[in-house]
């Protein structure tokens, strides 16, 4: 038997309201106990002036294996993630092969397996090869381990096959989660459509792009009595329709991304290629209603969306650039933003970002419950690192934020007791 | 005044007394311009390349000639004959020719930002935006200013009304800047299909009737209209209709009729502008070609460092 204690941190666990300074004592990979002891284990963490809390689940990543691996792989992904504090992922579907058949989620749940680091949790395609037609067998890849249904990357975009996703998913209790975009309105759109795109003479992105998909399958959830969940909501109305929605006591859900509540487009106007991304940064309203939004509960969820993308990708005009950034080693300081501003409590933000998603998914996750396996984050929320983007761990660099000053540094990461991550002890 | 800058990428590049002194540096290019001999050593040893990735006659041969009136090597790629075609990214196309040591690129390119992308990932040379996507053309918009300063002596408080499709133009943007810095006012007149969204945050004054924009216009300012644009996005019904709506003929001009007419070229006669109005005596579109010759002569040798003939 094999026991480590973390002693003195901040115990913070949602989901069983706790909220205090003590000790957690791991045995054989799972809590054991929590409180003042006295014992000595085999192995001993400090965590004075840090938060142990359950280790983060990042409900929307783009691992880019197979098909992509120049841009990331499940390993460097893994590397990334933990650093990030992050030890459970929920991977899309827009790989290539894209994961429309059983087969290609068990082939990443081997890797995830091998490498070891990072809980993985695949998300099956909502139509065969993602074209929007024909439904997948989602039953054929629940069995195998998919744990929500998406055509992320693209929206699902016919209602006809929203409609027959939304009931047959639900048939059997699976969540479908939409990229909300309807191409008529944002076709070849670089970035949100405003007076930052008016000044630079790019083709926008309007608001109306996303809220109109998040309206129209709002109906369709109540129509079909499915689970509907918006990934990454950018705009202050299609929040108002989720909260409207949830008020009426519809299975509406919705995520928000940390660049989305914490960058407006006015990034673009040095015409930054990391800052591109879909759905695109946008106004201040829209930022402080995705705040307001995760402060009333409307969005229970923070995930980062991690888009990794080459820097040949990047290294060009708007117009050509990819959209998306990397995002899993900043999704906890930018998160802890919300902590400093006061908008959040520490406890909420834990939430959006462990008991929450886990909930929502259905995961064995993200509590720090007494037998429950032992993944968890201590982080200092208060101390500060600069971030260099060639120190990112990812494959790729696209961040918005090189060279910023973050709030917020991991010091261990465990996954079922085993320390993955450790902070390197500066010289 | 302050130093020029290395690079002219927008018209915002340069201050008020700048852009007066350009002005002031082109007219002796006028004068030269008009010549027996029209040429003078002043760029003697300088490389200009003019990189296009759109095809603009009118601005690549300006450029060309004013080079050469100063002699000035002049060379001219066009994306058709270029590497692009081959893939090449447009950073390794300008790395390529900065390491041929030219002192001068002139860029036009289809994306915004795609000179200012250039500038940043170059050097030893100086970038000039020859108009980028639907962003700037300070070359113009100095031009138009070098041509209203000659026809009125000063552009302050006058007020100049643009017309067409302002969505998507480059020229538009570049005068709605330069009016900050200059002190004229500008009115905008599209359709809604051709108007960015909050356009008037940009401090320009928003009109769909051209016949409430055109009553106390000192200069109406005609875009062209692109038949592209009707096909791909079909932001008007048609060319009937548009010259119906916003096409400058003789009853609108004499709503303005001390007003100067202006276009960038090349003028669809019959669509945006009648033959008639086109050629009338306030009719300033060959002074602007003339003059554009001069004021690419004054930012071509100005970004070389020289000094007045
Ligand atoms: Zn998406």
């Amino acid at each position: 038997m094999t026991t480590l204690c973390i002693r003195q941190g901040r115990v913070i666990d949602p989901e069983n309201h706790i909220d205090v300074i003590c000790d957690v004592w791991i045995e054989n990979g799972h809590i054991s106990h929590m409180g003042h002891i006295e014992e000595v284990a085999d192995q001993e963490i400090n965590a004075t002036h840090c938060v142990v809390c359950p280790g983060l689940i990042d409900m929307h990543v783009h691992l880019r294996e197979p098909g992509e691996e120049w841009k990331e792989d499940i390993e460097s992904a893994s590397k990334s993630a933990v650093a990030g504090g992050v030890t459970s992922m929920c991977c899309m579907p827009n790989t290539t092969p894209c994961l429309d058949h059983a087969g290609v989620v068990h082939q990443i749940l081997n890797r995830a397996k091998e490498v070891g680091l990072c809980r993985i949790f695949p998300i099956g395609a909502v139509s065969r090869q993602l074209k929007g037609k024909e439904i997948t067998e989602m039953r054929d890849l629940s069995k195998a381990g998919a744990v929500a249904f998406s055509d992320d990357g693209l929206p699902i975009w016919h209602a006809g096959t929203m409609r027959k996703a939304l009931e047959y998913a639900s048939s059997f209790g699976y969540l479908i989660i939409q990229h909300a975009e309807e191409f008529e309105l944002t076709k070849d759109g670089a970035i949100n459509e405003g007076i930052v795109s008016s000044m630079l003479g790019l083709k926008g992105m309007p608001n109306e792009g996303e809220d109109c998909m998040v309206a129209r399958d709002i109906m369709l959830t109540e129509l079909t009595g499915g689970r509907y969940h918006v990934a990454h909501i950018s705009s202050a109305r299609s929040i108002e329709m989720v909260r409207h929605a949830q008020e009426k006591g519809l299975s509406v859900s919705a995520e928000a991304a940390p660049h989305h509540f914490a960058l407006t487009e006015l990034e673009l106007l040095n015409f930054n290629t990391n800052a591109k991304m879909n759905p695109p940064l946008r106004t201040e309203a829209d930022r402080m209603a995705v705040v307001k939004g995760l402060r009333d509960g409307s969005i229970a969820v923070i995930a980062s969306d991690h888009a990794p993308h080459h820097e040949d990708d990047k290294c060009c005009t708007l117009d050509c650039a990819a959209f998306g950034i990397v995002g899993l080693e900043t999704l906890l300081p930018v998160s802890l933003e919300l902590v400093h501003q006061g908008h959040l409590s520490m406890s909420e933000v834990v939430a959006k970002l462990t008991s929450n998603p886990a909930k929502l998914l259905g995961l064995d996750v993200g509590t720090l419950g007494l037998g429950k396996k032992a993944d968890i984050v201590i982080f200092n929320p208060s101390e500060d690192w600069m971030l260099d983007s060639k120190k990112l761990r990812s494959k790729s660099k696209n961040t918005p934020w090189d060279g910023k000053i973050m709030r917020g540094t991991v010091h261990y990461t465990l996954l079922g007791g085993e320390v993955v991550y450790q902070k390197e002890v500066s010289s | 005044m302050k130093p020029f800058p290395q690079h002219l990428l927008s018209i915002t590049d340069l201050t008020r007394a700048q852009i007066n002194a350009l002005i002031d540096f082109s007219q002796p290019f006028l004068d030269l311009s008009r010549d027996d001999i029209r040429k003078a050593s002043t760029m003697r040893g300088k490389t200009v390349i003019n990189l296009f990735f759109e095809n603009s006659t009118r601005t690549r041969s300006s450029f060309e000639i004013a080079g050469k009136r100063l002699s000035a090597d002049v060379i001219n790629i066009s994306a058709s004959m270029s590497a692009v075609q081959k893939g090449e990214t447009l950073m390794d196309t300008g790395q390529t020719l900065a390491a041929m040591r030219p002192h001068v690129v002139v860029v036009r390119h289809g994306d915004s930002g795609s000179c200012h992308f250039l500038a940043k990932h170059t050097q030893g040379t100086s970038i000039v935006n020859g108009g980028d996507g639907a962003h700037e053309h300070p070359t113009q918009v100095l031009t138009d200013l070098l041509t209203l300063k000659n026809a009125w002596g000063d552009v302050k408080g006058k007020v100049i009304t643009i017309v067409g499709d302002i969505k998507h133009s480059r020229v538009a943007r570049s005068h709605l800047l330069a009016a900050k810095i200059m002190g004229y006012s500008v009115r905008v007149v599209a359709p809604k299909t051709l108007l960015p969204l909050h356009i008037e945050k940009m401090g320009c004054d928003v009109f769909h009737r051209f016949e409430d924009a055109i009553v106390g216009s000192d200069c109406i300012y005609m875009l062209r209209i692109q038949n592209e644009r009707l096909k791909t996005n079909c932001s008007f019904p048609s060319i009937r209709e548009y010259h119906e709506a916003y096409g400058l003929n003789m009853a609108r001009f004499k709503l303005a009729s001390d007003a100067l007419i202006l276009h960038p070229g090349p003028m669809n006669r019959g669509v945006e502008i009648t033959s008639d109005v086109a050629n009338h005596a306030q009719s300033q579109v060959l002074n602007q070609v003339e003059n554009g010759v001069a004021m690419r002569m004054a930012i071509l040798s100005t970004l070389c460092g020289l000094e007045a003939l």
